[in-house]
């Protein structure tokens, strides 16, 4: 009897530890998105209502040309973003990797942007990038009279002025994830890859790559996630301008959450984003844990 | 000296207290975003003119509006409001009294007679169905048009421009002279500042109430409105190129040093000119509007009571609602906050030239009229100002921003 008893509470006891987890989940993630899934089907303005206005809200919203842009602007912003932060993030992997000297200096340096908030460095960049008082102006001083760099106050390009700040940002990141990778592959291989006479590049791409799997597409969730919530970095650089150039969706509905107190369009927006991030994460995740079932 | 009144201050606050030791001091909680220099200096003297009227303040600043706002929302919905809470003289708060949420302060309104001294626009917003709902705190004029002395020296320019077309001839003149003529924060506050100065000054007092308030497609879609769209656009073609982004008071900087002509800003640019010496007259110039009938944008700030049933928080909610809008207060903090007071019948010579020119404008009421936001709902008077800032920024055919405004304005 007292056997069986502790054996309920040995089986109970991770359940238990798991509570506090798992409510969290269920009532501030689940929850919280089921209530906007409410809230984007009434017409709420200010304050919740409990109306049903079936898709009205969702129809607004792609009609709505400054939210048509701001997605515009997050897929443009999402592929250079991911695949620029990736690239150079991995070349500064294997730059570190090669044993040079003053490694720990260097790691630091690079991973530093990755610890500062981006409400004040975004100001910094904002200052570097404006034409009249940063790098354009500092080159002309020197004598470049004909050097022009105005791209943030450009409708065309200032996209790419984010890509550029948030790169910085993130490429500190990927490299210390991919160092740690290539750190956890074996030394005999690289051995064996020299006694054969292969080129270090071949080694990287069709040997390395692939072996770095798992933590790349680590990386790409997480760079993938901050691309989503982009926010805070367009706020302190451009504030959506010049107009609404830069515009996007966290910001519009920012804006409509608070300033403008439309809860209900806001919403649908949130649940577009959501859509979205699972369109392209799930299958992500499905595919790996189908391989790992395989395995 | 010092000593004596310092005893007999004490003296005083002794009296007080045993007058009032049956009941407590009525204490406010006021929530607001009144937190830059000038600001807090303002809101000092409400809280010194409450003290007076023997109540205790107690200061909840918040920076930014927006999230002052949604910490008053979020503690009303809580269940813990503040005394008061700040609100811009707009449609913000009219979905908190229709949730019924707001306590009414019409014994107040009718004892003090708000209906005799407030501008009927002003009452407008903070009568709803009858009762009111907010004490006015303060009125700003968001589209006056700020000269640089200094610039128009140099770009040879006698005198101020009295019209549309005068004000074209010296950003003109400006541009020759190799400074920049208009000096503009590309954000869209402040292109809709720039939107809304055209709509009075070239469509007048009838074409913006036709819009901004009626929402008229056949007023949107007029010959009048088409010029308004055009003069607007133009003067785009007179910013710098640094200009998207840039904050209004880097904007009015450039006039303080001479380097621009124009601004068009609210009156809180005062404060700019104040903090670097300047004064209005001698360095710089306050147009509010062209000719003798221009009208007056009326916006400020107000502040509502939240609902409760304690009968020490209400004591306090009506004794502020009552020293905000005397006009002692009213002079003591427009004076500080660069605005004007919300009553006429006050003595304006404590203001500066340019308050005291609003002052008297505001004596007529055929000139008063509401900002975007008091005729618009919060979400209708953000979607206009994304089409206007797009078509600032863009070249976008008249027809289609005529075309998107009045879609913007059907909600």
């Amino acid at each position: 009897m007292a056997r069986r008893s502790r054996s309920v509470m040995r089986r109970l006891m991770p359940w238990a530890a798991l509570l506090p987890m798992a409510l969290t989940v269920l009532v501030a993630y689940l929850g919280t998105t089921l209530w906007s899934l409410r809230v984007s089907v009434s017409s709420s303005r200010t304050f919740p209502a409990d109306d049903f206005v079936g898709l009205e809200q969702y129809e607004r919203l792609f009609e709505n040309e400054r939210w048509l842009q701001s997605l515009q602007n997050l897929a443009v912003y999402g592929v250079l973003f991911i695949v620029a932060a990736m690239l150079i993030g991995f070349l500064l992997a294997v730059f570190i990797d090669q044993k040079v000297r003053a490694e720990g200096l260097l790691r630091t340096v690079f991973l530093y942007p990755y610890a500062m908030s981006f409400v004040a460095t975004g100001l910094v960049w904002q200052w570097v990038m404006n034409p009249g008082a940063g790098l354009q102006e500092a080159m002309r001083r020197i004598g470049w009279t004909s050097f022009t760099f105005d791209w943030i106050v450009d409708q065309d390009k200032v996209i790419y002025t984010i890509v550029i700040a948030t790169v910085w940002q993130a490429a500190g990141l990927v490299m210390a994830l991919v160092l740690a990778g290539l750190r956890g592959i074996d030394a005999e291989l690289w051995k064996a890859t020299r006694i054969d006479g292969i080129p270090a590049w071949r080694v990287y791409l069709s040997i390395v790559v692939p072996m770095l799997g798992p933590t790349l597409a680590t990386v790409f969730v997480l760079l993938f996630t901050g691309v989503v919530k982009v926010f805070d970095s367009v706020v302190s650089m451009t504030q959506g301008g010049p107009g609404t150039a830069s515009d996007v969706p966290a910001k519009f509905i920012m804006d409509h959450l608070f300033g403008r107190a439309n809860l209900a369009l806001a919403s649908a927006g949130a649940m577009v984003l959501l859509a979205t991030v699972l369109a392209i994460v799930a299958p992500l995740l499905y595919a790996r844990s189908r391989r790992r079932i395989a395995q | 000296m010092r000593r004596f009144r310092v005893v007999l201050a004490a003296l005083a606050a002794a009296a007080a207290l045993g007058a009032r030791a049956a009941e407590p001091a009525p204490r406010a909680e006021v929530i607001h975003w009144w937190t830059s220099g000038g600001e807090s200096a303002a809101v000092k003297t409400l809280a010194d003119a409450y003290r007076a009227a023997g109540g205790v303040w107690v200061d909840m600043a918040v920076a930014l509006g927006e999230q002052a706002r949604a910490v008053a929302i979020n503690r009303l919905v809580g269940g813990n409001p503040p005394t008061a809470a700040q609100f811009n003289t707009t449609r913000q708060f009219l979905d908190i009294v229709e949730q019924g949420m707001l306590n009414p302060m019409d014994d107040v309104a009718a004892r003090d007679g708000w209906d005799a001294f407030l501008p009927e626009t002003v009452l407008n917003v903070v009568r709803v169905k009858g009762h009111y709902y907010a004490v006015p705190v303060t009125i700003h004029m968001p589209t006056w048009i700020w000269t640089s002395k200094a610039a128009f020296r140099q770009a040879g320019i006698a005198a101020e421009p009295k019209t549309m077309d005068e004000l074209f001839a010296a950003l003109d003149k400006l541009r020759a002279a190799g400074l920049v003529p208009l000096a503009h924060g590309g954000q869209s506050w402040q292109d809709n500042i720039v939107f809304t100065a055209v709509l009075t000054n070239v469509g007048g007092r009838e074409l913006y109430l036709k819009v901004l308030r009626d929402r008229d497609p056949a007023a949107i879609h007029s010959e009048a409105f088409r010029q308004v769209l055009l003069t607007f656009k133009r003067l785009q073609g007179y910013v710098d190129k640094g200009s998207p982004g840039r904050n209004w008071n880097d904007a009015t900087a450039m006039l303080i040093t001479g380097k621009a002509g124009v601004q068009f800003m609210g009156d809180w640019a005062k404060g700019e000119f104040a903090l670097a010496g300047q004064q209005p007259g001698r360095d710089y110039g306050c147009i509010p509007g062209f000719g003798p009938n221009a009208p007056y944008i009326i916006q400020g700030d107000v502040l509502v009571f939240p609902k409760t049933n304690k009968p020490e928080a209400l004591r306090a909610q009506k004794l502020l609602a009552s020293v905000v809008t005397a006009p002692a207060t009213q002079v003591a903090f427009s004076a500080k906050k660069g605005s004007i007071p919300i009553r006429t019948d006050v003595d304006a010579s404590k203001l500066d030239l340019c308050a005291q020119q609003g002052v008297a404008i505001m004596k007529d009421k055929s000139r008063h009229l509401g900002n975007g936001e008091i005729y618009l709902t919060p979400d209708q008077n953000g979607a206009l100002a994304d089409i206007l800032t797009a078509y600032w920024n863009r070249n976008i055919p008249v027809e289609k921003v005529q075309k998107d405004i009045v879609a913007a304005l059907r909600r």
